[in-house]
């Protein structure tokens, strides 16, 4: 192979590098590892991060998925294939994203969806972005304080850098205070965007009647951030007047995988087809005259419009598109509001449990809440030492609420149920706080 | 090979204007049309609003490629060629004859600034 | 495909009452029916309803319709196609990591963060840069954010004048995109005939707009496969003009053994994990694209951090969660504001993509509390890209990667990939277009086929491929070429695939000659034909319903 390279060294291929730059000493990184090796270092990692019983949220979820997912996903003619760039060879992978797509807008109640996207936070920054682009003058976007903090950190992110100025609206008893986003929408004249979010980070189900009206009123976009499992029951963005509907799709079987890979979902009405970022799947026919699929819409892209595109990304999260699509596939419309009636029974179910030990109470009383609840601690210690205990016994009690844009809500753990917790597990978990408690006292 | 008409004003952007009166008709060359391709969809902005000379007014796209529209000259758009809205190809099919927008000129000195059917047939040669 | 039974969508094999899960029986008295009915949705979503067995027959089969790299030679230029180890996949799939929360306490998540910390450590040594952060979920994310780490420390030094990007006209295009992502105005650097950067005409530009120059973006080897003889004279020159360096990842693979960028002057650059790395590309995500930086920028890197745990406790996650002995923890920049408080402060630069800027990019909300906390924190400005940690079950891959060839093997993957690239090269160039000479690195770019008589052009060429079981190169990229056809073998193929498939490519060009129809028409025997892409464009038929006009079947 050298000779016909035309050189008589590995080495000479490189002598275009100049010589000061060449590494001339081996990587300081280990040895090689055998396959035995690196099977027992890595098992001994897993032993390090036992598992917890998880009532965590905090937008991120621990579903269950029908053992059929994981199994496909795996199937290596999706794992290692790239972008479906030559549809001849790429059907499978162009076909369920047009079936995830189809099955988004359903469950959001939009018209169109992209093929996926990195995250929610991230999608949500994209929407922001998105708000700003279609308006033409207008460069202000309102955030509602009750958008998860995680969500919101990229939001300003991104707005701080792209030049969007980002205004927070107040929250007011664990809900946007909407008569405070009436009057910033009165008030200020280049409003292109208002995003909230539902159910939102403390979990209450939230009532938009109203907000989109106000919004359009103002010729700005109305943005719903929700999590898209509980859409199988909520009313949908679209229903709430969306223009916008994006979130993160984690929630759909997807597992918690120390918070990655999630998935990020964008949909839109059909104005805003071509102001969408992210790739998308289109219909169309082949010389053959069969029904086929094929990446459409590119001149929205990076690789068409360089700095002039819709947005920078160009990859999706295509597997964990499979993988939600398989999940909606195999649970359809009657499995994730089964699912969704589970995760809501179970939440009520132990928050009421909870209360009754006397060492919480609701934070938001009279607040409506889905599959996650804020209640603070009324005990002598804390919630960050209740976490601990708990863990100890091998249960993750649930999350220390932040509270960034309010004054401090207390101590706060928000806990969390799906259909994978049993009742025996919540009780448990109560028993073990009551515990916590007598032994404090 | 391209058509060129005369009678018309260019831009180096290759738009086109037919002027009416007032009016100015804005699209784009059968040049143009030809380096994009099958033209797929076009953006338009609405009537009433102001187009300004040199700035963007909108975006042409093919299936592998985007143009923006950039305006000859300034103005205010009293129609937009609806026509396009479902059937974009008809830029392909006659660039001059279907233009993109009507434009209600503020100041129509902007049009000497503009080459004539020579000038803009020698720019697209030396392309 | 589409004659088959296993064609249809999975809307179309949808049966009433059919179902594909099996869920514990609800023992609850509460119901979403306590819910006010304002809260709740009026319309079902309609969504097939499936039995187990029809839904595993519909997405096999579907996977029969795909190419991978575990079906045959993929020599997609810029992609690195590479092999993905299948034990880095039963390695992700372990039961505790797949499990963990990612707001547990970190003493229950010592092994996750140790392999972040390790990952991040192997990578720096291997970039010749300080630290990285792997929270960016793909490459364009990771030059987003890297863009963002640059522009936080020209703020964090008061000069907010540095709003342009130097970038390459042979670039990527995500380059340009995620500029004008991250507010800055983007300037075309020119390069000469030979595809390499123009230095002088960087020099000019340097010379005009030097204060003004936030950063120049490069891909070393660049997109034609070509290495940039020129990168020290380059990154000396835009560091003269107090700009910073920022080095693109997708060209990386090469380098491995070679040459590492922190030694080329690169300041900060990202990795593509499912590239160089071997992670899967998954038909197309999800990737992960980790930021390095060289010293003295650590600290504009953005959050959450996985750090070792500090002797002083103020560091961390706001001191709540004391270290018990735990060798890692998560600082989520509390202690930097970030989401204590919104982020503030006047944004320096333009907007400048598609439209003027108009407003100052100020985010308000509690501003003097910020402005307070500008004072006593100094100018760093702590931000953070995404939800979590970025694609873990990517990270843990490309670490096993990275653990299997080791010291002794990692070494060759630059050298051999390079190798196999340059024998494909030269056992092509009589029948297919060289138009650049001279040594080129992983890939390299011909300009369609050598006899242009035969009308057939590069597209045809890549279509009749498939024809014979290879993937297609990258065609029509980079743009400096109207014939561009892209191939990077990587370093996993052997001398026997790549034989054959120089075979297949003589075939092809032969048979351009005597029976060109048939490589115009390719393909032949794949599943579907050529598509109509101008009809998708202009239909824009993109959900079931909408083929359906409206309504479910």
């Amino acid at each position: 192979m050298l000779d016909v390279a035309g050189v008589k060294s590995l080495d000479d291929l490189y002598a275009d590098v100049p010589e000061a730059v060449r590494l001339r000493r081996d990587y300081n990184l280990p040895e090689a590892m055998s396959e035995v090796e690196l099977r027992n270092y890595f098992c001994s990692l897993a032993a390090q991060t036992p598992r917890l019983t998880c009532f965590a949220g905090a937008g991120w979820y621990d579903h269950y998925a029908p053992a059929v997912v994981q199994n496909i996903i795996q199937r290596s003619e999706f794992l290692t294939s790239y972008t479906p760039y030559q549809a001849e060879i790429s059907q499978g992978t162009l076909h369920y994203i047009f079936e995830y797509q189809s099955m988004m807008a359903e469950l959001t109640g939009m018209n169109i969806s992209n093929a996926s996207m990195y995250d929610g936070a991230t999608a949500t920054a994209e929407a922001a972005m998105m708000c700003v682009a279609a308006a033409k003058k207008a460069n202000r976007v309102l955030i509602s304080a009750t958008v998860d903090p995680k969500v919101l950190r990229a939001v300003e992110t991104y707005a701080h850098f792209h030049g969007i100025d980002l205004q927070v609206v107040p929250a007011k008893e664990g809900v946007t205070d909407l008569s405070t986003l009436n009057s910033q929408l009165s008030a200020l004249n280049d409003v292109a965007g208002v995003i909230v979010q539902q159910p939102n980070y403390y979990g209450i189900v939230e009532d938009f009647t109203g907000v989109a009206d106000a919004v359009h009123a103002q010729k700005a976009l109305f943005v719903v951030n929700s999590v898209a499992a509980d859409l199988a029951v909520l009313r949908t963005p679209a229903e709430w007047g969306a223009d916008i509907a994006v979130g993160e799709a984690q929630s759909l079987g997807i597992p918690v995988s120390f918070g990655g890979h999630g998935l990020g979902y964008m949909c839109v009405n059909e104005k805003l087809m071509r102001k969408m970022p992210g790739r998308i799947v289109g219909l169309t026919r082949d010389n053959r005259e069969q029904r086929a699929f094929v990446l459409t819409l590119q001149a929205r892209e990076q690789h068409i419009r360089r700095q002039k595109a819709t947005s920078n990304i160009c990859s999706n999260q295509s597997l964990m598109a499979l993988y939600v699509t398989i999940y909606m596939s195999l649970m359809g419309r009657k499995g994730l509001r089964e699912a969704a009636e589970l995760s809501y029974g179970g939440a009520h179910y132990l928050a009421e449990q909870l209360v009754q030990t006397g060492a919480f109470s609701f934070t938001f009383p009279d607040k409506p809440f889905f599959n996650e609840v804020c209640l603070t601690y009324k005990g002598s210690h804390s919630v960050d030492a209740i976490i601990g205990y708990c863990a100890e016994q091998g249960f993750l009690a649930g999350v220390k609420v932040e509270a960034p844009y309010n004054s401090p809500v207390g101590d706060v753990l928000m806990v969390a149920v799906t259909e994978q917790r049993t009742r025996g597990e919540i009780d448990t978990l109560v028993s073990i706080i009551k515990r916590f408690e007598e032994e404090q006292a | 090979m391209s058509n060129y008409q005369s009678g018309l004003r260019y831009s180096e952007s290759h738009e086109y204007v037919r002027v009416e009166g007032q009016f100015a008709y804005i699209g784009i060359t059968d040049y143009a049309q030809h380096a994009l391709g099958n033209i797929v969809y076009v953006d338009m902005p609405e009537v009433d609003d102001e187009v300004t000379a040199g700035e963007e007014f909108g975006a042409v796209e093919s299936v592998k490629a985007a143009s923006d529209l950039i305006s000859p000259v300034s103005g205010t758009v009293v129609e937009i060629n609806e026509a396009l809205e479902d059937q974009p190809e008809l830029l392909n099919q006659d660039a001059f004859e279907n233009w993109i927008i009507k434009v209600q000129m503020s100041d129509p000195t902007e049009l000497d600034e503009l080459m004539d059917v020579e000038a803009y047939k020698a720019h697209c040669e030396n392309a | 495909m589409n004659n088959r039974l296993y064609g249809n969508l999975i809307f179309e094999l949808s049966h009433a009452g059919r179902r594909g899960y099996s869920l514990p029986r609800n023992s609850y008295q509460h119901t979403t029916a306590e819910l006010p009915a304002v809260l709740l949705r009026e319309k079902e979503a309609e969504l097939p309803e499936c039995d187990e067995l029809t839904v595993v027959r519909h997405y096999t089969n579907l996977s029969h319709n795909n190419f991978g790299v575990n079906d045959g030679f993929y020599p997609l230029g810029s992609c690195t196609m590479k092999y993905n180890p299948v034990i880095n996949e039963e390695i992700a799939s372990i039961p505790a990591f797949a499990a963990a929360h990612p707001m547990q306490p970190v003493k229950y998540s010592q092994g996750l963060l140790r392999i972040y910390y390790e990952l991040q450590q192997s990578l720096a040594e291997l970039a010749g840069l300080s630290e990285f952060t792997l929270n960016p979920c793909a490459g364009a994310h990771g030059e987003l954010t890297g863009l963002m780490v640059i522009r936080a420390y020209h703020e964090s030094r008061g000069d907010t004048a540095r709003t342009k990007v130097l970038i390459p006209d042979s670039a990527h295009g995500t380059n340009p995109a995620s500029a004008a992502v991250c507010g800055l105005e983007v300037v075309e650097v020119k390069s000469l005939s030979d595809g390499t950067v123009d230095v002088d005409h960087l020099r000019e530009l340097l010379a005009a707009i030097g204060p003004e120059v936030c950063a120049m973006m490069m891909t070393n080897p660049n997109t034609l496969g070509i290495f940039e003889p020129r990168v020290l004279d380059i990154t000396a020159m835009v560091h003269e003009a107090g700009g910073l360096m920022y080095y693109d990842g997708a060209n990386l693979n090469p380098l491995l053994g070679t040459c590492r960028p922190g030694d080329m002057g690169f300041d900060v650059m990202h990795i593509n994990l499912h590239k160089t790395f071997s992670t899967p590309h998954g038909g197309g995500g999800p990737g992960s694209g980790p930021v390095g930086v060289r010293k003295g920028l650590e600290q504009f890197l953005p959050y959450p951090r996985v750090v070792e745990a500090p002797c002083n406790p103020s560091v961390g996650d706001g001191g709540s969660l004391t270290p018990n002995g735990e060798s890692f923890i998560v600082d989520w920049g509390k202690a930097k504001g970030l989401g204590l408080l919104p982020l503030g402060g006047k944004a320096t630069g333009k907007a400048t993509g598609r439209r003027p800027q108009v407003g100052n990019g100020r985010v308000s909300g509690c501003s003097a509390l910020w402005d307070a906390l500008l004072a006593k924190n100094g100018r760093e400005r702590a931000f953070a890209i995404g939800t979590f940690f970025g694609n873990f079950a990517v990270i843990i891959k490309a670490y096993a990667y990275i653990l299997s060839l080791g010291r002794e093997n990692i070494k060759h993957v630059g050298p051999l990939a390079t190798l196999n690239a340059t024998y494909i090269k030269h056992r092509l160039k009589d029948v297919y277009e060289l138009p650049i000479g001279g040594l080129n690195k992983h890939e390299f770019v011909f300009d369609g086929l050598k006899d242009k008589s035969t009308g057939v052009t590069t597209m045809d060429v890549a279509k009749r491929l498939l024809d014979y079981g290879f993937h297609a190169p990258t065609i029509y990229f980079p743009l400096l070429f109207h014939e561009s056809l892209m191939i990077e073998p990587t370093e996993s193929e052997s001398l026997e695939t790549i034989d054959s498939f120089i075979a297949v490519m003589r075939q092809i060009a032969k048979e351009a000659k005597t029976d060109p129809e048939t490589v115009k028409t390719a393909p032949h025997t794949t599943p579907i034909g050529r598509v109509d892409d101008v009809l998708a464009a202009k239909q824009a038929i993109l959900t079931y319903r909408k083929c359906n006009n409206g309504s479910h079947a």
